[in-house]
């Protein structure tokens, strides 16, 4: 799982990649909760993931739960149709702030 | 044992990182079947949350196991049938979460509840082992 970790208007952006499944979510955790160790509002781009399984989408939801106890903003940004689909599947969609970019969310605060 | 007259016969061992090449697999089986887009994304999903949780809750994380994966046609449905030759688990102990409890795990086997017809567990007779066997309307 190729990922990136970028920092822009404030916010950790994770750039995930490709097949999120059990050979790579717990990386995906582990980078997750970094940024939010890190204290940084963190987003999850979605947008290049070709599959994600129940222990990637388990790691989105502690990344969630951890950002809600510490206060931090977390979210995901351009959610694949492939990441979507599972994630309508566990009604997480409603859960999960989504935006469509990180202009969409900026966009937020005007 | 493996019958004849599988679609489909996989032998792997019980490592993460064939997840990938079982998921191709049973995506370009359901495709040649004429399956749906849905039904292919669907068999696809239940397979490999199948085999994680046998990954995960039958070899404990030992990559050395082995599994099967075997898939037939009977009539208008596909049999998906998983073994595995770990000590019994008891998969009632892992049965899925409610969806509004917002937690990391048990969505696994909620997702096979979601996407296949028919699941059962069961233990091998006369050896160490389970197997998940799964039903899927597809035409």
């Amino acid at each position: 799982m190729p990922y990136k970790i970028k920092k822009d208007a404030g916010f950790a952006i994770v750039e995930l990649t490709g097949d999120i499944d059990l050979s790579c979510s717990p990386e995906a955790r582990k980078v997750i909760l970094e940024c939010l160790s890190d204290r940084l509002p963190t987003l999850v781009d979605l947008s290049a993931v070709t599959y994600i399984d129940s222990s990637g989408v388990a790691s989105l939801v502690e990344g969630y739960q951890t950002a809600k106890k510490k206060s931090l903003e977390f979210g995901l940004l351009g959610v694949s149709e492939a990441a979507l689909s599972v994630l309508e599947l566990a009604r997480l969609d409603k859960v999960f702030p989504i935006y469509a970019s990180l202009k969409e969310r900026l966009a937020k605060n005007a | 044992m493996p019958s004849k007259n599988a679609l489909l016969t996989l032998r792997f061992q019980a490592d993460p990182r064939r997840l990938r090449s079982v998921r191709n697999r049973v995506q370009a089986l359901g495709e040649k079947l004429g399956c749906t887009k849905q039904q292919v994304t669907d068999l696809v999903i239940a397979v490999n949350e199948a085999c994680m949780n046998i990954m995960q809750h039958a070899y404990k994380g030992d990559r050395a196991g082995r599994i099967v994966l075997e898939i037939r046609r009977d009539g208008g449905e596909l049999e998906i049938l998983l073994t595995d030759f770990a000590a019994p688990v008891e998969y009632r102990e892992i049965g899925p979460r409610a969806l509004h409890e917002l937690r990391p795990g048990g969505l696994g086997t909620y997702f096979i509840q979601a996407t296949v017809d028919e699941c059962s567990y069961g233990h091998l007779e006369g050896q160490s082992g389970n197997y998940v066997r799964m039903r899927k309307q597809i035409n």
